[in-house]
């Protein structure tokens, strides 16, 4: 026993450990396909578009604006994918907390803020809906949510007509405590002709949050788990259906955030808001480094791709090329983010 | 392991049924602390309905299950874990893209801080998951590293360690060698001695005898559901065990059948040979008419 322990305490200087380079172990990393992506595409538009306003503080402010609404979606989403699962109705929940809060508000002469907190407690029950679907039937989130996506849409749609005749609100600003709310959700700050939303704050807020709850917490150690191996989870005692379900209340907040920060800048909703947004949100994270098949991934990772996403978007404007043309970049990106992690996951399975 | 403490884990006659199919019927064994129990069997054998019973699954149709002494009916796995009994699963022990420390404390994270600062102590779990791997015996390289980068034997092995670290005192390792190579397997083999070296019963399954003999003190031998009986390792042979598993009446079988091919081969072979010689005379004999070979000289 003596013998077994004094080879094991000369394990800390155990020199097979200095053969893995600090390069190596940056490889391993998830985010740093999406580091590396970031610099090369703000490399790219800054000669392209740089004169024309892509490097300017107005322009940085705009992209930065672009990224963070998307960013708060695809950090929850990140989670939910390490977690094995998908969300395909967020989008959906976008439109429809959107409509209830501004419903609530204009149509029913709520206060604000009682409109909102009743707005996130209905965000969390579709989040709850469709974990609960998940775990109970079993079947892939994917369909179960393709269907909740035509569902809490077609929902927003039709009672939104019923109630009110038409598909657009507003009015939201006349009501009590707009001012309170579009100062914790909507402000801004001018720094010379740039106007930095308060939606950035939120981004970075919410990132540093799902980055702790992943990496220091219990919690964030199941949501590792449950995507990584399930039964392996289960059988140590993890709560994989209660992690699930959570995940996808998050999903579903994070939709809702971005709702009522939108439905405040643009004092009303519609009813087709968010459309569309869930393939965004699922780009931005696997462009971050996030695997499909769950059990990996990163919400810094997941920044750096919104923030591509958010250049991509703003810079094609800024250089003047039709922005038709987005969406074939986004394809293009996707398929080498994929690609490029492919390859450096299969690097950090590599035995050492 | 004296006589008048209860064994740690002990099944009096168990059955279970599914549907009209018998999966094991009066099945008694009995595992003591610092004992190996093999059970042996081959495939549909009854072996992984039995560790079921025994890792809280699901409960025996009849029969008791004792622990300490003490009747238990275990509703799930967790309540099992809670009185001890730990099952190592062959390939769903562990989660390959987790790091081996993250992995060794799943579902039993340490903490530091309170209320809504209570977080996982990253630096304990390191710490301690490289202390109980050394106490094993266990020597590697970077506690933060995959799992999956691991070998299938070091898998098992820290998954063997981390049971013994949440004080289990019953070990239950369903095939872990089964997929290993023979230095790999090897190693394991180690592991489970290491842990009977520090009082825990271990229950060891397996359907290849040449790794349950040198380890096990206790074989159970478990045949279409039935058990031929629990034999202690100064009792019984590695060729009685081997003939005594489901396959070793097979291999009996086989073996004559193999005599038998072998016979029927230097039969054949005798026949070929004396066509052969019939030919070759009768080509002789033509040749020395028209053979063209014997023509041409």
């Amino acid at each position: 026993m003596s013998a077994i322990q004094q080879t094991a305490g000369g394990a800390s200087a155990d020199e097979r450990i200095a053969r893995e380079s600090v390069f190596g172990r940056l490889l391993r990393r998830p985010e740093l396909g999406a580091v590396g992506g970031a610099i090369v595409v703000w490399i790219f538009f800054a000669l392209v578009a740089g004169g024309k306003g892509f490097l300017s503080l107005a322009g940085t402010a705009s992209y930065l604006e672009v990224s963070a609404e998307l960013g708060i979606l695809a950090t929850a989403v990140t989670l939910l994918m390490i977690g094995g699962e998908f969300d395909l109705s967020i989008g959906s929940v976008i439109g429809a907390t959107g409509m209830l809060m501004t419903i609530l508000v204009v149509q029913f002469g709520w206060p604000v803020w009682l409109a909102i907190i009743m707005t996130v407690l209905f965000a969390l029950g579709t989040g709850y809906v469709n974990g609960l679907l998940v775990v109970r039937t079993q079947l892939p989130s994917f369909i179960i949510t393709l269907a909740t996506l035509f569902i809490y849409r077609g929902l927003t749609i039709a009672i939104t007509r019923l109630l009110t005749g038409r598909t657009q609100l507003s009015g939201l600003s006349d009501a009590p405590g707009f001012s309170s709310a579009k100062a914790i959700f909507a402000s801004s700050l001018n720094i010379g002709s740039a106007t930095f939303k308060a939606s950035v704050l939120w981004w970075l807020l919410i990132v540093a949050l799902a980055t702790w709850i992943l990496l220091r917490t219990s919690f964030g150690n199941w949501i590792f788990a449950v995507g990584g191996g399930e039964q392996a989870a289960h059988n140590v005692g993890v709560p994989v259906r209660r992690v699930k379900i959570m995940l996808f209340m998050g999903t579903a907040l994070a939709a809702c955030l971005v709702a009522i920060i939108q439905a405040i800048t643009f004092d009303g909703a519609d009813v087709l808001r968010g459309t569309n947004q869930e393939f965004l949100a699922i780009i931005a994270s696997v462009v971050g480094g996030s695997l499909l098949t769950g059990g990996y991934g990163s919400p810094i990772g997941t920044a750096f791709g919104a923030l591509i996403l958010g250049m991509v978007r703003q810079g094609i404007v800024f250089a003047g090329v039709d922005a038709d043309w987005y969406q074939v970049v986004l394809g293009v990106i996707l398929m080498a983010a994929v690609l490029i992690n492919r390859s450096i996951r299969l690097q950090a399975l590599r035995r050492r | 392991m004296s006589a008048n403490q209860p064994p740690l884990l002990e099944v009096q006659s168990i059955s279970k049924y599914f549907g009209s199919v018998i999966a094991l019927k009066d099945i008694s064994m009995q595992v003591h602390a610092g004992q190996v129990m093999c059970l042996l069997g081959d495939n549909g054998a009854g072996k992984s309905t039995l560790i079921k019973i025994l890792s809280g699954v699901f409960p025996p149709d009849e029969g008791k299950y004792l622990v300490e002494g003490q009747e238990v009916h275990f509703g799930s796995p967790r309540d099992a874990l809670n009185r001890g009994i730990a099952t190592v699963y062959q390939d769903l022990a562990m989660i390959p893209l987790m790091s081996i420390s993250r992995n060794f404390f799943l579902g039993s994270e340490p903490t530091i801080g309170r209320g809504p600062f209570r977080r996982f102590d990253v630096k304990k779990a390191d710490q301690v998951t490289k202390e109980e791997l050394s106490k094993m015996g266990i020597d590697l390289r970077d506690t933060t590293q995959a799992v999956g980068t691991l070998s299938g034997g070091e898998r098992q092995s820290v998954a063997i360690a981390r049971a013994v670290y949440f004080g289990a005192k019953v070990l239950i390792l369903d095939e872990p060698t089964a997929a290993l190579g023979v230095k790999e397997a090897a190693v394991v083999l180690r592991y489970i001695a290491q842990a009977r070296a520090r009082g825990l019963g271990v229950i060891f399954i397996t359907h290849n005898v040449h790794h349950a003999y040198p380890i096990g003190d206790q074989f159970t031998l478990l045949n279409r559901g039935r058990s031929y009986g629990t034999f202690a390792k100064s009792n019984i042979t590695r060729e009685e065990v081997l003939a005594m598993m489901a396959g070793g009446e097979e291999l009996e079988e086989m073996s004559h059948e193999l005599a038998e091919f072998a016979r029927t081969d230097t039969t054949a072979g005798a026949t070929l040979a004396q066509a052969s010689r019939a030919y070759e005379s009768e080509a002789q004999d033509l040749g020395t008419e028209s053979s063209p070979g014997s023509g041409a000289q």
